[in-house]
């Protein structure tokens, strides 16, 4: 019965606040809107996230406003945006860990659509297909009425380590390369390739890989400010991969 | 007008929907996927626990097959379920497995040797068989004879849909991210496309294909508290009833999952009971066995959630102000398996709720979880009402899981019925007959009637609030058609709902950008929800019996006799404020597991006046095919080989069940 002692419910501390929301307002599709900074006060409440924030000023103050949530749980990557400068899901985001003033605004780098709506999942289906990230076998037909090929347990949990990827562009919008060039694929796609080439079952070999991240656009782009390993609301290892991938790669291209 | 000719449409880019896609492409089909998100934000990635699937590999799953599989998930069903698409289901189900796991999703595998697991509230070493290591491993669910669950950790959704996506992509998928179906474009016969907005510009565009699919999950958000995602609003079973043709198939069938955390609602995974997770009351008494001395813990999750309420009713729920709740104890399961196998657990503890699970218990009470009921179709996916019309997933009623679905089992029809059904639609695009023209004179006059109604919530005077409106119906359906149901708080519920519905045709908007609009989409998705949750809630009041997840307090039990049949709920009259109900029975004597008891929940049902007569005639097939094997005596009881597409036919091996031949 160790745990019910230690249980209370989830409270605050803090009565609750009046919090300033200071949000980017700019409508792409009207051609009379101007990018500009507009205030909603809202009362905090018990357990409020970002996401319930968010929906009473749209529910109760200002229906025009943009904003992007599918699970609300952490799990899709819909809802990244810079809160207080930083880029970080929105569900996920406590108002309770947050000062009085808060101040929001669309991930930059990304297609705006509105307020705070990027097109992340276009950049990132462009991401995909140019790093082709899928499983390259050879035989493209396994027969399914046969047992599964076998792979090593701590491979298999290696793997899922980088699969957890979401796909919610926090790591682009937080790097220095991604700033100055638009062709870069980020920390999320040279995670992907890292994720691939630990699978045992992708036939492609690093001459391959180089072809796809072996410049400027991938692992020589980077500065190695590693933004994108401290800002990952998934906590990936990108540090160490994108470090592992650039000796591979940088190996590969002085001996090539 | 702008107009989009393909083979098949997919309204709706998850697992199922995705899996549609590529099976008509790999035919040689153009497919166009529909979806309101980028595909990978799907409420699919949801899904955390696992996949069920027989493929027996580790020890606790060992003697497992498709006739287990089939049982349970019917017992589950309360025999509310298609037994034939059961069957189907899964003989599918391990190749859908294998197939992911050729495709790249990272299973969590079987470890030969010693295993240190957790069995009601015991340390347990099981001895995996090496012959076994490194194959999909398997963990328990509720309701399941074997550990038949197969899993990710416990992001097995997430990996299946990247896996799946990805593969869509390099399939050549056209997925349309950030669109709408808006309509179905029909004659009333058969269905030729949709008419789509755009969610960015605004642009109403018609889709012309010659066969549809609706693919677009379940309607949790009809309720306040839901596990489902915010996308999750029941737009497919809406656009199917607004055919007035297409029925829903038991929309009363709404199941609560036991462990939601209070108050976001947000999903703990099943899987942490099947790992030994235990569920505890205000003074931290282990209560499940009382009550189920059998399952448990693990016993079907309407009984799990009907239990909790229970002891929540008898004063055993912990205060609080968002209402009482209970605790969910996986601290026994220690920190490695924790954050190993249960790292979304962990983190969803930890952003949502401030606490590590490893140390501390979880708050959790029953919360809307998913929709059973969908649009009708049959074995094929097809609805028998509107050719060219096909459903697959949690927006249709296939019917696998009848008035309860296991868990487990929604993210394996995901991919089960997307091959299954993928094949079907196929080959019906085969089908020269399937290729007449497109009438282009109908799909410009259903686009103008979409024209229509948006620029009358735009342009109209309405003063009514779309999310005053949802937020209303929300509420009666959380407490007039939540986990206990009386007559008259249903009826009281229905006639609340029919005035909402009434007021629906007066929303007005503050917002007039015919772009991107939150506002807008609220609502026209609201007057569509409503008719859904109307169906729901009169299909609740109109069936006088407890069935699976549909539990009257005035008819507790289960009655065969009369209602041991599908509810199916028709729109024909759109000024009408309730559809037209009509009923699909179930034919006992055509059933392989003719209704009994499910081995945990209530003992007393009334039996339907066949069961007997089918009970002796199953058993007379089994004496009389004594020594013959399990496949050519379910043949015999029920036939089922012949539906299944013959690329999807055939047995499956196992460790202990080699193929023969070959």
């Amino acid at each position: 019965m160790r745990a019910i002692d230690n249980n209370t419910p989830q409270q605050s501390t803090r009565q609750h606040r009046h919090l300033r929301f200071s949000i980017l307002r700019y409508d792409p599709n009207d051609s009379a809107s101007v990018p500009c900074m507009q205030e909603y006060q809202i009362e905090e409440a018990e357990g409020m996230t970002l996401f319930i924030a968010l929906n009473e000023i749209r529910e109760h103050q200002d229906p025009t406003l943009q904003f992007d949530f599918v699970c609300r749980a952490g799990i899709c990557g819909s809802c990244a945006m810079m809160i207080n400068g930083r880029p970080h899901l929105a569900c996920r985001t406590l108002t309770r860990d947050l000062p009085d003033e808060v101040t929001l605004a669309p991930l930059p780098f990304f297609e705006l659509i509105g307020d705070l709506s990027v097109n992340t999942g276009k950049w990132m289906r462009g991401m995909n297909e140019r790093l082709q990230t899928w499983l390259h076998v050879q035989e493209r037909e396994v027969d399914l009425h046969r047992i599964e090929e076998r792979m090593d347990p701590d491979i298999a949990d290696q793997i899922y380590e980088l699969d957890r990827c979401i796909e919610c562009g926090c790591c682009v919008a937080a790097c220095g390369t991604a700033q100055m060039r638009k062709d870069f694929v980020g920390a999320v796609g040279m995670g992907k390739i890292a994720r691939f080439r630990l699978d045992p079952r992708d036939i492609r070999t690093d001459d391959d890989y180089y072809e796809l991240i072996g410049d400027d656009t991938g692992v020589f782009g980077c500065m190695s400010l590693l933004a994108c390993h401290d800002v990952c609301p998934k906590t990936l290892p990108l540090q160490s991969q994108i470090a592992f991938l650039r000796r591979k790669m940088a190996t590969l291209g002085l001996s090539g | 007008m702008k107009t989009v000719m393909t083979d098949v449409l997919v309204i709706g880019g998850g697992l199922a929907g995705l899996r549609i896609a590529i099976a008509a492409r790999k035919r040689g089909h153009e497919s166009v996927v529909l979806s309101l998100v980028p595909p990978k934000r799907s409420h699919s990635s949801a899904a955390q626990g696992g996949m069920q699937a027989s493929l027996g590999n580790v020890t606790k799953g060992m003697g497992d097959n498709e006739d287990l599989h089939f049982e349970d998930t019917v017992r589950g069903s309360d025999w509310g379920a298609d037994q034939v698409v059961a069957r189907m289901f899964v003989n599918t189900a391990p190749k859908a497995a294998r197939e992911l796991a050729a495709w790249g999703t990272p299973w969590s595998r079987v470890r030969g040797g010693d295993n240190d697991v957790i069995i009601n509230e015991q340390k347990v070493t099981l001895t995996e068989r090496m012959e076994a290591h490194g194959l999909i491993a398997q963990r328990d669910f509720g309701g399941t004879k074997k550990w038949r669950t197969c899993y990710v950790a416990d992001g097995t959704g997430h990996a299946m849909l990247y896996t799946t996506s990805d593969q869509a992509i390099c399939h050549g998928v056209d997925v349309h991210e950030r669109t709408e179906a808006l309509a179905l474009i029909h004659d009333g016969e058969r269905c030729y496309g949709a008419v789509v907005r755009n969610l960015i510009t605004g642009e109403l565009v018609t889709y012309l294909a010659k066969a549809t699919a609706i693919a677009g999950g379940g309607a949790g958000r009809l309720y306040s508290v839901t596990t489902s995602a915010v996308i999750c609003e029941g737009m497919g079973h809406g656009l199917a009833l607004e055919t007035g043709v297409a029925p829903l198939g038991n929309m009363e069938a709404v199941q609560f999952h036991p462990t939601g955390i209070v108050p976001a609602g947000i999903l703990v995974t099943e899987g942490c009971r099947g790992d030994g997770g235990l569920l505890r009351d205000v003074d931290g008494e282990r209560f499940m066995p009382h009550y189920e001395p059998e399952k448990k813990e693990l016993a079907s999750r309407d009984v799990v959630s009907r239990r909790m309420e229970e002891h929540i009713r008898r004063g055993k729920g912990v205060p609080s102000r968002f209402g009482p709740y209970l605790w969910l104890d996986i601290t026994l399961l220690g920190r490695l398996h924790i954050e190993q196998k249960l790292r979304e657990v962990k983190e969803i503890c930890q952003h949502f709720l401030g606490i590590d699970p490893i140390e501390k218990w979880i708050p959790v009470r029953p919360t809307q979880h998913y929709t059973m009921g969908g649009v009708r179709t049959d074995h094929t996916g097809q609805s028998p009402w509107l050719k060219g019309l096909f459903a697959a997933g949690e927006a249709a009623c296939w019917d696998l899981h009848g008035f309860n679905r296991l868990g487990g089992n929604s993210v394996s029809e995901t991919v089960v019925a997307g091959m299954i059904v993928g094949e079907f639609i196929a080959d019906f695009c085969d089908k020269p007959e399937n290729s007449a023209p497109f009438p282009l004179t109908l799909a410009r006059e259903f686009e103008r009637r979409e024209e229509a109604k948006l620029a009358a919530i735009l342009d109209g005077d309405g003063k009514e609030n779309a999310f005053k409106l949802r937020s209303e119906m929300q509420d009666v359906m959380t407490h007039q058609v939540g986990i206990f149901r009386r007559g008259d708080e249903l009826l009281a519920g229905v006639a609340h709902l029919q005035r909402l519905l009434e007021r629906s045709a007066r929303i007005g908007v503050r917002g007039k950008s015919r772009a991107a609009n939150p506002e807008l989409v609220a609502a026209y998705r609201v007057r569509r929800m409503l008719k859904v949750a109307i169906a729901t809630a009169y299909g609740a009041y109109l069936r006088t019996e407890s069935r699976g997840a549909h539990f009257r307090e005035d008819f507790p039990r289960r009655n065969d006799e009369e209602w041991l049949k599908r509810t199916l709920s028709f729109w024909p009259d759109e000024a009408a404020s309730l559809p037209h109900f009509e009923y699909e029975p179930l034919d006992v004597m055509k059933m392989e597991l003719p209704p009994g008891w499910r081995g945990y929940g209530a003992k007393d049902y009334i039996d339907h006046p066949d069961t007997p007569r089918r009970m002796q005639e199953i058993e007379a097939i089994r004496s009389q095919m004594e020594g013959r094997d399990r496949f050519a005596v379910q043949e015999t009881i029920m036939p089922y080989a012949d539906k299944l597409p013959a690329s999807l036919a055939g047995r499956n091996e196992r460790l202990d069940e080699p193929l023969e031949g070959v």
